[in-house]
């Protein structure tokens, strides 16, 4: 029996995870796929908003401005990459100001510090590209850009270090409440007990909450379409630039990212599949016109991806998050949308005093705050780069081309607390594959680590999920070998060299 | 009955529409299309004879690594490209290779080798990173 | 500052690296005064994986595979001892401090050298400013070459999925055609078994066969553009040969599969090349490989500050295959892309000589009056490398690379010197997928005195 089981590795889950693990208690954290960040916490624009867009009371408002707050201390404590980038809202009409009016108003009232709305040239000013049409812009100077992968990995990684378990390919099917206690039940068979059940499950919440509750939830999975492009249209905004929200929708965004690349979306789009995750031509186009209404110019033949993820939202509109009225000890962090990433880490801290208010452990006297990301020599300086290289040669070997990522580094990934598994797992570490050939040249190279350092052969490396295997078999393996056809084959190994 | 075929020449980037009539017997009895003698001649090949190089890879044991690529020394019947491919996909061969080697002789008795087209080195120690290796290494090298 | 030095660097030890320091070497720089670096593990580039035949007709005038066709080039560089880095990646390459102020950022050639004095190689390299190429591997760690003069020799990479905007879910079993060409030659893997290829690409279609010949069922492949990328060769013997079906004016509108590729929907497109609703088809299969173009690797020279065409995304050089920035040369599918590899080390080699005359001093006096007559593209060329030729560097004759943007069948290739015909060549056809070239002899252009320019252009049939 652990006292807290969680379910999802998403950001949520792993950040209520790493304050728990601040206190005495068993916490285990059950994920359906093979690494952490599989969700929607993987697909999103990675954007720390300042909050100016909840509504004021709200738990998402409190959350977000919370959040945004930690989330400088919080980027140098675990060593994961963020930048105060700040951020406008432009407006292109007199009603466009009015709505800015509100959301400066609306933003004071949630605590938001460093508002201010200033003209469309002011606006020109900072951003060239932005539009000719923009006449006023709300300007936050505390918006800021993630990396929503390390992020996540970061608060899962010191969560793990301080002692929270994390199991893989644990798709949750029951939960059922017994002894004081919950009995939940994996697709594979295996039983967990637990005192408490948090549920931060993403687009799947709805389904776990109901298990237990007669009060029902409903997620609605909301479609969002995004395209990245390459590190080459670095300088093209250096804000993120959000559209002003109108009835008709609340726009589409234009972001730098922490990598120097040029981020734009999400669509909207309502959908009853919690697995459709797939771009649509439509959604693509949509993206591309949309971004094109706030800036000028968007560098489109520089696309090198699209992706595509889902929001959960509930009905409600809010944040859920507490104990489950009709079932003590079953906690949700549930309808997790956007401003999620930003909030995590203060969901983390309010999950976590929730379940401390309800079972008070004493504080673990050994926890280390503190994490100490992987090297990166795509962004060293030649004196860094020579002194890491003097460490270890092997950061000298770059593996993937584009991005400058060594093999160095991709020993790390693989090798730290939760290391990666999969291409994806090594990607969303340290970038390698992530750059403009997508992969292309590196993925045999990566394969090859990979399967060295798992002990395994590279048949069996796959790029996500457990199917998602890169090679099927081999090229001669239907065809019975014969005998070795070489004349050479008496000549021992020593001799021929 | 007589046979016609289309053909597109690959003779040079022109490629072009080349029409063959055979008769009964399989004799050319007419070639149109075509724009010069080269022409002409792949098309009369490529219905009465065709042949085809065949490139692919065999199984090497001990080398840096695991296949060698190899081909036809020379052309074989069109036909016969599966064929020659089953005959291939039984070879494997103990490293070192070198350009040339004969891996298989006679394939299907059409008087054509199989042959390396590469070197393959000897693997030296179980944990070579990158496996495009030659295992050559008699490259002049200077350290820095 | 610099850990060695050398007097030229090649970047890059695929045909094109290997090709221009053969060259450089055969000019007369001593072999120990040039440097090649190569990313991988062996020399030879992409060809270690081109296994299939049809190479060196030209150059050797014999049909090689690659392999053997990049070996043909390793032994000169292994007898003649030219030292090579292998395993080793270029982070940067900059102008030594001191110097940027006499490179020019417009025009290219080595006309911004003229500070340097005399017609000594030393002093012609060093007024050009010299090279730090800063690289690193895993033997010597990160270090910095000086170099006086660097030959660009990266290639290029294939466009991924990501650039193509393919909708659809991003499951594993989707590669380029080149990597599943690794797969397959090198790694003797097989990416999947019931194959779709996009784009009609050489490497898509020889892979066709590949796939074929180890067993697979390739199902069809896709080409949007109205006609095929590739070698007509090709298109016969790796597709008509095994009966792939070719479509054309089609493209991948869907990819199903949330883990690995399950089925691709392909459709007609339009002229305007969007996909016509009512034309879906759809393929169950598990791989998905592109072949949908290649794209000359220039982040290197980008960085450097060398201007690139917009056309080719390789830099713009003049005769000597010399870029903007004087004393770096480029050549090869980094350049732009090539079709034949024939081409690549006709090409490299001209880059390592005039590479190669410069460290030795051999080019004319920096302050020796010079004419510079563009070589401009129009009606229906898409570009021209060079872009420029300088008269007084100009060998007796020089080869005019260049692609068309359609398929003209009948048309004839255009040379005009200002507004007159020079010279008018009939072509029964012209495609994007076959580079073109024309020579240009240097008595005719001194002849033309008041020459301003120089266009190839395409004149269709009345």
């Amino acid at each position: 029996m652990v006292d807290v089981l969680i379910i999802g590795a998403g950001v949520t889950g792993s950040a209520i995870a790493r304050e728990l693990a601040r206190t005495e208690r068993s916490v285990l954290v059950l994920e359906r796929e093979l690494d952490v960040c599989e969700g929607t916490s993987k697909a999103n624009s990675g954007i720390v908003h300042a909050g100016h867009d909840a509504k004021p009371g709200s738990m998402k408002a409190r959350m977000n401005v919370m959040g945004s707050r930690m989330m400088p201390a919080l980027s140098r404590e675990l060593d994961f990459p963020f930048e105060n980038n700040t951020s406008l809202v432009i407006g292109m009409s007199a009603e466009d100001r009015e709505t800015l009016e509100e959301l400066l108003e609306q933003g004071r009232k949630n605590g938001v510090a460093d508002l201010s709305i200033i003209s469309g040239q002011e606006a020109r000013r900072l951003e060239p590209n932005l539009s000719e049409n923009v006449t006023c812009a709300l300007r936050c100077g505390t918006g800021g850009i993630v990396d929503p992968f390390l992020l996540n990995i970061a608060l899962a990684e010191n969560a793990n270090v301080n002692g929270v378990r994390f199991e893989f390919g644990r798709a949750v099917t029951d939960i059922k409440r017994e002894r004081g206690g919950f009995v939940v039940k994996c697709a594979d068979g295996s039983l967990y007990e637990a005192k408490f059940v948090v549920n931060a499950a993403g687009v799947y919440a709805d389904k776990f909450h109901n298990m237990v509750s007669a009060h029902k939830l409903h997620i609605t999975p909301r479609r969002g379409e995004y395209l990245l492009m390459d590190r080459k249209t670095q300088g093209f905004v250096r804000a993120t630039i959000f559209q002003c929200p109108t009835k008709m929708g609340k726009g589409v965004l234009v972001t730098p990212t922490c990598h120097g690349n040029l981020l734009i979306g999400p669509t909207a789009e309502d959908i009853d599949d919690k697995e459709a995750t797939a771009t649509t031509a439509k959604g693509l186009a949509e993206v591309l016109a949309k971004a094109g209404l706030s800036a000028e110019h968007i560098p489109a033949r520089q696309v090198i991806t699209s992706f595509c993820g889902l929001r959960a939202h509930e009905d409600g509109g809010d944040f859920i998050l507490g104990e489950c009225a009709d079932c003590p000890g079953f906690f949700d962090a549930a309808g997790i949308e956007s401003p999620g990433l930003t909030s995590a880490p203060a969901i983390g801290v309010y999950m976590a005093e929730l379940i401390q208010e309800k079972d008070r452990r004493p504080e673990k006297k050994n926890f280390t705050a503190k994490r100490k990301g992987i090297p990166c020599m795509a962004t060293a300086s030649p004196e860094e780069r020579r002194r890491l290289v003097a460490e270890n040669p092997l950061y000298a070997n770059v593996v993937c081309r584009c991005e400058l990522v060594t093999e160095g580094e991709i020993l790390d990934a693989i090798h730290r607390p939760l290391g990666a598994k999969t291409l994806d797992g090594i990607k969303r570490r340290v970038r390698a594959g992530m750059g403009r050939c997508q992969a292309g040249f590196c993925t045999p190279k990566q394969m090859d680590i990979l399967a060295r350092e798992l002990g395994t052969d590279i048949g069996a490396i796959v790029k996500s999920g457990p199917e998602a295997r890169i090679l099927e078999g081999y090229t001669k393996e239907d065809d019975p070998v014969g005998e070795i056809a070489f004349g050479m084959k008496n000549r021992t190994d020593t001799e021929a060299q | 009955m007589s046979k016609v075929t289309e053909l597109t020449c690959i003779r040079c980037p022109i490629g072009c529409a080349i029409t063959v009539t055979q008769d009964d017997e399989g004799k050319v009895t007419e070639i149109v299309g075509n724009s010069c003698q080269n022409g002409y001649l792949y098309a009369e090949n490529e219905v009465t004879n065709p042949t085809r190089i065949v490139t692919s890879t065999v199984r090497v044991d001990g080398g840096v690594l695991p296949v060698v690529s190899v081909k036809t020394n020379g052309d074989i019947p069109k036909a016969r490209m599966f064929d020659c491919m089953k005959e291939i996909n039984r070879v494997h061969v103990r490293a070192p290779v070198s350009i040339g080697d004969v891996v298989l002789k006679d394939v299907l008795g059409l008087g054509v080798d199989i042959v390396a087209t590469k070197n393959v080195g000897v693997m030296k120690d179980g944990r070579v990173y990158s496996r495009t290796g030659s295992g050559d290494d008699q490259l002049p090298r200077d350290s820095v | 500052m610099a850990d060695r030095t050398a007097k030229i660097v090649i970047i890059g030890g695929g045909p094109a690296g290997l090709s221009a320091a053969s060259s450089a070497v055969k000019e007369g720089v001593d072999p120990s005064d040039v440097l090649i670096l190569e990313r991988d593990h062996v020399l030879g580039g992409i060809l270690n994986q081109c296994i299939h035949n049809g190479f060196g007709l030209h150059t050797f005038h014999e049909e090689l595979t690659g392999p053997e066709y990049a070996e043909r080039f390793e032994k000169i560089v292994k007898e003649e001892r030219i030292p090579c880095l292998l395993d080793t990646i270029v982070v940067n390459i900059e102008i030594e401090k001191g110097a940027e102020a006499a490179a020019s950022p417009d025009g290219t050639g080595i006309d911004a050298c003229k500070a340097g004095s005399g017609n000594d190689g030393a002093a012609l390299s060093a007024a050009c400013g010299r090279k730090l190429v800063s690289a690193m591997n895993k033997t010597d760690g990160y270090f910095t070459i000086e170099a006086e003069t660097v030959i660009l020799a990266m290639g290029c990479r294939e466009r991924p999925r990501g650039a193509l905007n393919i909708p659809g879910y991003r499951p594993a079993g989707i590669y380029t055609a080149g990597t599943a060409q690794r797969f397959v030659n090198i790694e003797g893997r097989m990416p999947g078994h019931r194959v779709v290829i996009l784009g009609s690409g050489d490497i898509g279609l020889i892979m066709a066969r590949r796939m074929t010949l180890e067993g697979a069922k390739v199902e069809v492949v896709a080409e949007l553009m109205p006609y095929s990328g590739g070698l007509k060769r090709n298109i016969v013997q790796c597709l008509d040969d095994f009966g792939i079906p070719l479509k054309l004016s089609h493209t991948v509108v869907d990819i199903r599969g949330k883990e690995r590729v399950e089925a691709v929907t392909i459709a007609q497109v339009g002229p305007d090349r969007k996909p016509v609703p009512g034309t879906e088809e759809t393929y169950e299969c598990d791989t998905l490989l592109l072949s949908c173009g290649l794209i000359p690797e220039n982040e290197l020279s980008g960085q450097l500050g060398v201007k690139l065409s917009g056309v080719t995304s390789g830099p713009v050089v003049n005769e000597s295959l010399e870029t903007s920035v004087p004393g770096v040369f480029a050549c090869g599918n980094v350049l732009h892309v090539h079709d034949l590899v024939d081409y690549v080390s006709e090409e490299a080699a001209q880059a390592g000589k005039c590479a190669a005359k410069l460290v030795l001093g051999k080019c004319p006096a920096p302050d020796a009056p010079e004419r510079v007559i563009p070589v401009l593209a129009k009606d229906g060329v898409r570009y021209t490398v060079p872009a420029e030729i300088r008269l007084n560097h100009m060998d007796e004759l020089q080869t005019i690379r260049f692609r068309v943007g359609g398929v003209y069948k009948g048309a004839s290739v255009v040379i005009d010197f200002d507004d007159q015909i020079f010279r008018s060549q009939k072509k029964k056809i012209l495609a994007p997928g076959e580079m073109e070239q024309v020579i240009l002899k240097k008595s005719d252009l001194e002849h033309a005195a008041d020459l301003k320019a120089v266009t190839i252009r395409v004149a269709q049939a009345e």
